[in-house]
């Protein structure tokens, strides 16, 4: 997928991969696509409820070797 | 829609007691609150210009696991079931069991509480210190980070008043 932004969260804990996409986040433009990887379990219930309370768009959630890829579109 | 408020009280002034309200705070900022924290008696603590000698005790603490954050992991799984008698004894048990959960915070990722009380602030989270601790611990205002407001119990409530979630940690 494109995105015009990634962010690397891996190694990161409660609640900084959240606090990190916000703030990556702050740094694009309204439709704009963040791509951001974690390796906090927590991150994958965390993210959507992010979006839900924001308003910005995730778009997909995926995990494959117990890292966590988050595509988010900025509302 | 209206923006979400929340308002904390921090009341405690021990490392791993400041987690919880920086954690929150910080994550509400995040997701669009309008946050302000109260930080009284112990609490106050938690806004000194320097955290780093905030410490966690294990003495009388049965909740909390005593495990090596060093070690091959059969070592590091032990929890050291140590009695409060013994703890009460050794001199600079509290600095060793500090020392240790600074060590398992920073293998974990998990932030240090300077950089979440930073973190707040660049979120415009609203620090409000208790005037009357102020005193009463004999601090005076230059202890403490800039950016505060030293209020008293009414002017927390003027905010508290208004909000959607009120926390007392």
């Amino acid at each position: 997928m494109d995105f015009d932004k990634e962010l690397d969260a891996r190694g990161l804990n409660c609640p900084l991969p959240i606090l990190r996409t916000k703030k990556a986040l702050a740094e694009l433009s309204a439709g704009n696509i963040l791509k951001v990887i974690a390796t906090d379990p927590g991150s994958v219930k965390d993210m959507t409820a992010f979006a839900k309370q924001t308003g910005n768009e995730l778009i997909s959630s995926a995990e494959a070797g117990g890292e966590y890829t988050f595509f988010m579109k900025k509302k | 829609m209206d923006t979400k408020k929340l308002a904390i009280i921090a009341t405690k002034g021990t490392l791993d007691w400041a987690y919880p309200p920086f954690i929150l705070a910080s994550t509400a900022a995040a997701l669009g609150y309008e946050v302000q924290m109260f930080f009284t008696f112990y609490g106050l603590q938690l806004l000194r210009k320097d955290v780093s000698f905030l410490k966690v005790s294990p003495l009388g603490n049965p909740g909390m696991p005593m495990k090596m954050p060093f070690g091959p992991k059969w070592f590091k799984d032990i929890n050291w079931n140590i009695p409060n008698a013994i703890q009460s004894l050794v001199p600079g048990y509290e600095n060793v069991a500090t020392s240790l959960m600074k060590m398992t915070i920073k293998n974990n990722g998990v932030a240090t509480i300077a950089e979440l009380r930073s973190l707040c602030q660049e979120a415009d989270v609203k620090f409000l210190a208790c005037q009357m601790t102020v005193e009463l611990f004999g601090f005076s205002h230059d202890d403490f980070i800039s950016g505060l407001d030293f209020v008293g119990a009414a002017s927390f409530f003027e905010f508290a008043g208004e909000t959607d979630i009120c926390l007392f940690i």
